[in-house]
């Protein structure tokens, strides 16, 4: 009964276009945006911040890149935290070597050199496909860690391996408090949202689609798929490469190679596979998932009142992720974001039954 | 690429691994003694990673599953032999731990793989790695994360031999010879299972076509339940032979992940391309890491070598690039 | 399962996670008010691992710093006020530490944080001096933090990895008739792919320089399980000595290879987090002649032990198996628990007896001074020697033993050596400015601080 287009007439191309048709949905989105970026700050704690949130919109920025990858362009790949890595390393020796520059620049060149080494490793992907492709893009991941590890120029020669950025300054504005790296991550989710959402509506993305759907006979009709697949891995690295600048500067402070390693990878396939793949709003789900259940199974025992120890804690913790994992994928194996399209679906008859 | 431009790209990829293999040797890189120590060395390695891609293997030919929870099996088998040799003769806690392995294969087929029929090869991927994760947290809730011996009575020390032969004499290991001796006869036993006895039979049929062994009533479920009970068992080999030499602990999981670069070589379906796969990634990486990774560090000056842990998966990169299969996988045929 | 049922419980599925989703947030947008920290309480935060490939390692020494904090309590607290503590998994973990580092520093009057990984400790260096929470790194940590004046916030009581390496860099001096005599010979680091491990290699780069050593660089990766190529290099180059500086499972599985490759383990000396009873049991009588440093304590019981068993144990509160009680890294838990106490008791001492903040622990950890007297009466006077930290110099003891494993125990094979300050003092000031520099911070100037606080000493 609310959730209905009844009167909503588009008078022109753009209003058709556009990326959120109904207007409930512009509401909601506007609400949220307003509650995000103005509300949030004052009733937010720190822990919230820095323990929740912004992990959370860090890691849904990758999750957006590995979806693009993965979701619409149906190459996989188990090697996005080798790519954050690039983004964050890179990100890391332009604040030290070339110290004027903007750190907003920063974030795009960073994420521009990510992309190029994502175009690299993504080129067997025009030979290899499905899960020989996943284990060869585990050769990525290996090798960039075991790169930033020997190679001493990436590190600034430090002896320990550990590198350690000085704090963010953009235009006079130091993002040291935690509101303040909220709000700037916050900002950035946005736009990069805002970007992958219309590479995905527009030619690109469906190139990107019908390469997933049928290669061989996207290449009958026309689409390249040196273009398109090499088009996939270049726009999700650059945005593992921003997620990771975003991760190493904000979210850790200081980071060794370790930091970045296969678990990271394998944490963001289960996001996008758990919020949906082929579906931006399912990254956001699987991030909050990932981000979130950890933390909740952690402290479950306290509120409960059980007094387990912190090994069986973290043991049954290991257990039950497991668990829900293979449980989502047995339920639903298109995630999250397909139960909120049902939702979704179901408003719209709401409160009426059919 | 056309058949012609493969055949140059696999004579030159044979000519490097040529050059790779005897460079150490030609160049005077290293003395004839140690080069053969290096390549036994490498060549146990190997042996030891085929033991872990034989199970993903077995799994894949017969359901299409990727399991990447191999290594979680291979530990958990490990764990439990490890823990029950504590208490009852090693014998004893061997054929438990089999039967324990049985139940957790017909407990993953049963309350999984049963759900999960049709689905494609990353959800299928991703299910396995669930159950890495809680087989990871409920050995170690079981067992413990301490680190466990299994006692095999095999003496640890070296055997200096051929001191006539080479100046210095070759190190050799009593304990990699009887593993290399138990995975051949593991292969052969299985080789043996596979042709001779009408289960193994079912199971290529299975292996070959689904839905046509379903139709002349080879029972699915059944029959995939064996599959993993048989790869449990292969975990179970693999975790005692893994176990007594390197201590069980969880660390032991992440095994795993070298034997990934086998399988892909090898090709998914094989389990000779397991074998040989093997022993070429463990002799590639040995030798790189001995005596490729010091001239690397050298000129390009960096931090230690550590090259084994991406070179695998290089090399494996550089053989699915001329034949995308793997050495001995099926050719794929792209229906549109 | 039907289709209706099926859509049935995964919608209430998903409706109790979300509901779980979205109470977390709720909860957490309060500060954090932990049940056991009442008013007039101390609270220590305790970072472990009890999972994961080091978890034979960190087990030990999270019984052994817990079991003190409950030997303080029972004893009636320091000086009255109780501890209350919460241990929380890091799993060797940077992220994870870092995670619980966040959530625990919310509670009132947190005493300082032990990270226990030197990885944990990097990353924390950058964030205590903003929530102003002493960081303890007993043994580990930063080398160069002991420069007060650049790093504040951080304690490496007891010593440093630069000390280790130098006292191993001595004692092998020592074996071959002198440091000159080291001239020509061959030492390989063995040493574990973090910056835990990298830590000591500019020290004995620089002592490599100076008495003409050859210094060969063997990282291992994370978690140590493949070192078999090391081995075979390490047979290959022959060197007269190998140091291990490696943690968890890496060092057992070394000692096995060292076994397979038949190099004596007479010649292989591990750093302190190398030479412990996990080490070597699985490998045990395979494993004699292995030597190791001794931060100042061994294996073996103390009277604070008998302590702990007689209030801890028999009342049957012991964290751990009661046979762990006095070895390697249980006293080093429990040594690095006390220091915590007594910096906490040192700072009381000023602002008086109730629960301080960490601004107020800081003052007492960075004037420490526990001599012979104060160590016999805490019953640890067999396993440490007196130490006292000031402004400049915030570890407050820098020497070792060597032990050697013989088969079934550790006992001590060697007097005490002191690091050589000469060498390492200026590296620690190199590194330290440049420190500062990168993070643009300013150091603080101890000299200043002293004079202004020396009348208020005066008036205790």
């Amino acid at each position: 009964m609310l959730y209905r287009e009844n009167g909503q007439f588009k008078t022109s191309y753009a209003a058709d276009q556009q990326i959120l048709p109904i207007v409930q949905d512009r509401w909601f989105m506007a609400a949220l945006l307003v509650f995000a970026f103005v509300v949030m700050p004052f009733i937010g704690s720190d822990y919230l911040f820095l323990s929740l949130v912004i992990p959370f919109l860090i890691l849904a920025i990758a999750a957006i890149g590995l979806n693009i990858l993965v979701g619409y362009c149906g190459q996989i790949s188990l090697g996005t935290a080798a790519f954050m890595a690039v983004g964050a390393y890179a990100a890391y020796n332009l604040v030290i070597r070339v110290p004027q520059l903007n750190f907003l620049i920063v974030l795009v060149l960073a994420g521009l050199i990510a992309g190029l080494v994502g175009v690299l490793f993504g080129i067997p992907s025009l030979r290899i496909k499905g899960l020989y492709l996943a284990v060869a893009t585990l050769a990525a991941q290996f090798f960039v860690d075991w790169m930033f590890a020997r190679v001493k120029w990436f590190t600034n020669y430090s002896a320990s391996g550990s590198v350690s950025p000085p704090p963010i300054e953009i235009f006079g504005w130091t993002v040291d408090t935690p509101v303040h790296k909220y709000l700037f991550v916050l900002g950035v989710a946005v736009v990069m949202t805002l970007m992958a959402k219309n590479l995905v509506r527009g030619h690109i993305g469906r190139g990107w689609m019908a390469i997933r759907d049928m290669d061989v006979a996207a290449e009958v009709i026309g689409i390249r798929p040196l273009k398109s697949k090499l088009s996939a891995f270049a726009v999700s690295s650059f945005y593992a490469g921003v997620a990771g600048a975003l991760w190493g500067f904000i979210r850790l402070g200081a980071w060794e190679p370790l930091a970045f390693n296969v678990n990271l990878s394998l944490n963001l396939l289960f996001m996008i596979i758990i919020g949906g793949m082929g579906s931006l709003l399912g990254s956001y789900f699987g991030a909050a998932f990932i981000v979130i259940l950890p933390l909740l199974l952690n402290q479950a025992p306290a509120w409960f009142g059980l007094p387990i120890s912190t090994a069986l804690a973290s043991h049954l913790e290991a257990m039950i992720f497991g668990a829900l994992i293979i449980f989502f994928l047995i339920v639903e194996p298109h995630g999250l974001a397909r139960l909120w399209a049902i939702g979704k679906e179901k408003l719209r008859l709401w409160p009426f039954p059919h | 690429m056309l058949a012609l431009q493969r055949n140059w790209a696999v004579v030159g990829l044979a000519l490097l691994l040529a050059m790779g293999l005897a460079g150490p040797l030609l160049l005077g890189l290293s003395a004839p003694g140690f080069y053969v120590e290096v390549l036994l060395g490498g060549l146990m390695s190997g042996v030891m990673y085929s033991l872990v891609a034989l199970g993903f293997v077995l799994i894949f030919k017969a359901s299409g599953v990727f399991n990447f929870a191999q290594g979680a099996m291979v530990l958990f088998a490990a764990l439990a032999v490890a823990r029950m040799a504590e208490v009852m003769p090693l014998a004893v806690a061997f054929v438990l731990a089999a039967g324990v392995m049985a139940i957790l294969a017909w407990l993953i087929e049963r309350l999984v793989l049963r759900h999960l029929v049709n689905q494609d090869a990353v959800v299928l991927l991703m299910a396995t790695l669930g159950i890495t994760y809680f087989l990871d947290g409920f050995g170690q809730t079981i067992w413990g994360s301490d680190i466990y011996k299994i006692e095999t009575g095999l003496p640890k020390t070296p055997l200096l031999i051929l001191e006539g032969l080479f100046d210095g004499g070759i190190l050799v290991n009593t304990e990699d010879f009887v593993a290399a001796a138990i995975a051949a006869l593991l292969v052969l036993a299985l080789a043996l299972f596979f042709q001779k006895t009408p289960t193994g039979r079912a199971l290529r049929a299975v292996a070959d076509d689904h839905q046509a062994a379903q139709s002349i009533g080879i029972p699915l479920n059944r029959i995939w339940v064996i599959v993993w009970a048989v790869a449990g068992f292969v975990a179970l080999v693999a975790g005692v032979i893994w176990g007594s030499k390197l201590g069980v602990q969880f660390s032991l999981s992440l095994i795993a992940l070298k034997a990934l670069p086998v399988v892909i070589l090898g090709g998914f379906t094989s389990v000779p391309g397991a074998i040989i796969g093997g022993l070429i990634i463990g002799v590639g990486e040995k030798f790189a890491e001995v005596f490729l990774g010091p001239v690397l560090v050298r000129w390009f000056d960096l931090a230690g070598g550590g090259i084994e842990n991406w070179f695998a998966y290089v090399l494996a990169l550089l053989f699915l690039l001329v034949r995308p299969e793997g050495l001995f996988g099926e050719r794929h045929i792209d229906r549109v | 399962m039907s289709k209706l049922l099926k859509t049935r419980v995964t919608g209430m599925v998903a409706a109790g996670i979300a509901a779980g989703l979205l109470t977390l947030p709720a909860t957490s947008f309060a500060q954090q008010k932990a049940a056991p920290a009442a008013k007039g309480e101390q609270f220590f935060p305790v970072l472990v691992y009890r999972t994961g490939a080091y978890a034979p390692n960190g087990t030990p020494w999270a019984n052994g710093y817990v079991d003190y904090v409950k030997l303080v309590n029972a004893q009636g607290g320091i000086n009255g006020v109780r501890i209350a503590y919460e241990e929380c998994e890091t799993g060797y973990a940077t992220d994870r530490g870092v995670e619980c580092y966040e959530r625990l520093k919310t509670r009132p009057f947190v005493a300082a944080v032990q990270p226990l990984s030197t990885g944990i400790t990097f990353a924390l260096t950058d964030k205590a001096p903003t929530d102003k929470i002493p960081l303890i790194t007993a043994g580990y940590g930063r080398a160069d933090s002991v420069e007060g004046e650049a790093f504040p916030w951080n304690f490496p009581l007891m010593g440093t990895y630069w000390d280790a390496a130098d006292i191993l860099v001595q004692h092998v001096g020592k074996l071959n008739g002198g440091l000159d005599k080291l001239k020509g010979k061959k030492i390989a680091l063995v040493y574990h792919d973090s910056p835990y491990g990298k830590e000591p290699i500019a020290l004995l780069q620089e002592r490599a320089k100076l008495h003409g050593f050859d210094l060969m660089l063997i990282p291992v990766t994370h978690p140590g399980v493949e070192q078999k190529a090391a081995w075979l290099q390490i047979r290959q180059n022959r060197p007269d000595y190998v140091f291990l500086w490696g943690w968890g499972v890496m060092n057992s599985t070394a000692l096995r290879e060292a076994v397979a490759t038949g190099y004596p383990r007479d010649k292989m000396f591990g750093v302190w987090w190398a030479a412990a009873e996990p080490d070597v049991t699985p490998v045990a009588a395979d494993a004699k002649g292995y030597q190791g440093l001794a931060l100042q304590h061994g294996a073996g019981r103390a009277k604070v032990h008998e302590d702990v068993l007689k209030l801890v144990h028999d009342k049957g509160q012991g964290t751990g198996p009661r046979d762990e009680v006095g070895s390697v890294l249980y006293t080093r838990g429990l040594l690095s628990a006390m220091l915590q106490v007594e910096g906490v008791r040192q700072a009381q001492l000023r602002y008086g007896v109730q629960p301080l903040t960490g601004e107020q622990v800081r003052y007492g950890l960075e004037n420490l001074n526990l001599d012979a007297k104060r160590l016999e009466a805490l019953g640890v006077s067999t396993l440490m020697k007196p130490l006292a930290t000031n402004c400049r110099d915030h570890a407050g003891a820098r020497s070792a033993r060597i032990q050697q494993w013989d088969g079934t125990k550790w006992g001590f094979v060697s007097d005490y050596y002191e690091a050589d300050n000469q060498i390492i003092k200026p590296m620690i000031k190199t590194s330290s400015a440049r420190y500062v520099a990168e993070k643009k911070l300013t150091m603080r100037s101890c000299a200043d601080e002293i004079s202004a606080a020396a009348p208020a000493a005066a008036k205790k």
